[in-house]
């Protein structure tokens, strides 16, 4: 039993309906890997293991490092990176695994919506966090 | 997982290092894609309840909590050894895209990433549940 197999490169459309997209993605997932090295690896550091770790996360935690211009930059950094980061990775894993094209496309409408729907919500309150807001 | 049904394929896995299927590569992509995914689904709950800051400061504290919890402490270790995996060796991809060795020292860099993430996973361990342990141990 042998493997049939296409073979790669073999040209299926004509050349001139091909985009740059998926090399563009590709470079994009290491360029923003790098930065997330750095970002991630970072916040989890200083959230769960420095300072008895997430113990000491609470509302006063989270006002004093919003306080600084520094870590407002760095966690929206975070989140449009990671957010884009993971949602590019999980859009690989859908054209990869589904096997009906309705599939595939609900799936990954489902995927932009809930990353339309985190990356707004997360600017937002990074945007509009009020360190007095009342303690109801 | 190579041999049964491609005999000629087979004795090729370790010499040429051209073969990826059922080779030591193809579990270290297995391992990215799950830890991406993982993380991925994990950073959607995770940006919801850091949301709750901005409706007030107990709602937030309130879920917080479950952060403490000794199980959810437990997953944590999971999310932060899931990611460091995914950083280690996705600067293991980047280096066997980029540098003119890289694929010729693709599985040393894996056994690296290997020998990395225990290296950081024994202290890490050890300080993300140290609160967690003497609570249990020590009574409170």
């Amino acid at each position: 039993m042998s493997l049939a197999l296409d073979k790669p490169r073999q040209p299926r459309r004509p050349a001139a309906r091909r985009s740059n997209g998926e090399l563009y993605s590709w470079l994009f997932m290491r360029l923003s890997g790098l930065l997330l090295v750095v970002l991630v690896l970072g916040h989890l550091f200083i959230m769960n293991i420095l300072d008895g770790g997430v113990h000491k996360i609470n509302f006063g935690f989270v006002a004093g490092r919003w306080a600084s211009p520094f870590w407002q930059f760095w966690d929206l950094a975070m989140l449009w990176l990671a957010q884009i980061h993971g949602g590019n990775g999980v859009r690989t894993v859908i054209n990869d695994y589904a096997r009906k094209d309705s599939t595939r496309f609900w799936l990954k409408m489902l995927l932009y919506v809930s990353m339309v729907l985190i990356v707004s919500l997360g600017t937002f309150v990074i945007f509009t966090f009020d360190p007095n807001i009342s303690s109801n | 997982m190579t041999s049964a049904g491609a005999p000629e394929r087979s004795g090729t896995t370790r010499g040429g290092g051209t073969l990826y299927r059922g080779d030591l590569g193809m579990w270290s992509w297995v391992a990215h894609r799950i830890t991406g995914v993982l993380t991925f689904f994990f950073l959607f709950t995770h940006v919801l309840d850091t949301a709750l800051v901005r409706v007030s400061p107990n709602a937030y504290d309130a879920v917080i909590e479950t952060y403490k919890n000794p199980v959810v402490n437990l997953f944590e270790v999971g999310l932060v050894g899931a990611v460091l995996y995914h950083a280690l060796n996705g600067i293991r991809v980047m280096l066997v895209d980029f540098w003119e060795k890289g694929a010729k020292y693709q599985r040393v860099m894996l056994w690296t990433v290997l020998a990395v993430w225990v290296v950081v996973m024994i202290p890490g361990f050890y300080f993300m549940m140290e609160r967690t342990i003497s609570d249990l141990v020590g009574g409170h």
